[in-house]
């Protein structure tokens, strides 16, 4: 950098004076003050989209969505598909689990696609949850729902799979679709697709 | 281990993730600024997960942990 230009910045050689200075700091600082205004009292917010409807999937949004409202966030699950069985009232209590397609389970998927193994494979996971004294679907939608959660049932799948609204747990919104989520996402710091 | 003064103490002995937590945040709720919360529990993954929980949470700090046959003891301070 050459010394003999020292208003390098200012071409004419005019610098801002004190007025328009002092006139700037005072825009900059109404706009710091309207972005503190803006994000102060918001909570960190969470989007949860749940889209599985068997035992084992059915946890994890029930347990990122409970635990992330103990952390303080505002949390939405939007529920569509077979998401919805998760808050259908009487099929949540009937989750089902499949060996087959899942390499984790122990049983080969030939074993797994004969009658009544699925019924099997479920019961064998609803014993170790028991055992495990690991909270039970229910709990957690109760858990959750005292906690703030908003779980959300996708108005098109309950259009589309027959269902009522008031199959539903008590305190689950229904009538809302992919735009709801969408904005809910947009203003989420975490979104997850389970 | 420490002794600390307690308000209340929470017994989630036989309850694993994310029950530790979630209710820890709800027993703390009930208490007031200053109160210490004595949270009991036979869950491993607690060590971890509310120290975990009262780093990021706004209003409550780990006061101490303890563990020792098979039981895992947190004390918690609401703050705010």
């Amino acid at each position: 950098m050459s010394t003999d230009t020292p208003n390098a910045a200012e071409p004419d050689g005019e610098e801002p004076s004190r007025a328009e200075l002092a006139a700037q700091v005072e825009e900059l600082e109404q706009r710091l003050a309207d972005v503190e205004a803006d994000t102060a009292d918001d909570d960190p917010k969470m989007s949860i989209i749940a889209t599985k409807g068997t035992l084992d999937m059915a946890y994890p949004p029930l347990i990122l969505a409970s635990t992330a409202a103990a952390f303080g966030y505002e949390v939405t699950v939007f529920h569509t598909f077979w998401g919805l069985e998760i808050l259908h009232e009487e099929n949540s209590k009937n989750l089902q689990l499949s060996s087959v397609g899942n390499p984790s389970m122990p049983v080969p998927n030939v074993i797994g696609a004969l009658p009544g193994m699925d019924r099997m494979t479920t019961r064998m996971m609803e014993k170790q949850i028991a055992d495990n004294d690991t909270a039970t679907i229910e709990e957690l939608i109760d858990t959750s729902l005292d906690m703030g959660v908003e779980f959300q049932a996708c108005q098109m799948t309950i259009d589309l799979m027959d269902y009522d609204e008031d199959d539903f747990f008590e305190g689950v919104s229904t009538g809302v679709g992919a735009a709801t989520a969408i904005q809910d996402m947009a203003e989420a710091d975490i979104q997850l697709l389970v | 281990m420490t002794e600390h003064e307690t308000t209340e103490t929470l017994d989630v002995k036989g309850q694993n993730c994310p029950m530790p937590v979630v209710k820890t945040k709800q027993s703390i709720d009930g208490l007031t600024s200053g109160e210490v919360l004595e949270v009991l529990s036979t869950d491993s993954g607690s060590m971890s997960d509310i120290a975990g929980w009262a780093d990021s949470t706004p209003g409550v700090e780990l006061v101490d942990q303890a563990e020792g046959d098979g039981l895992y003891t947190h004390y918690v301070r609401k703050t705010e």
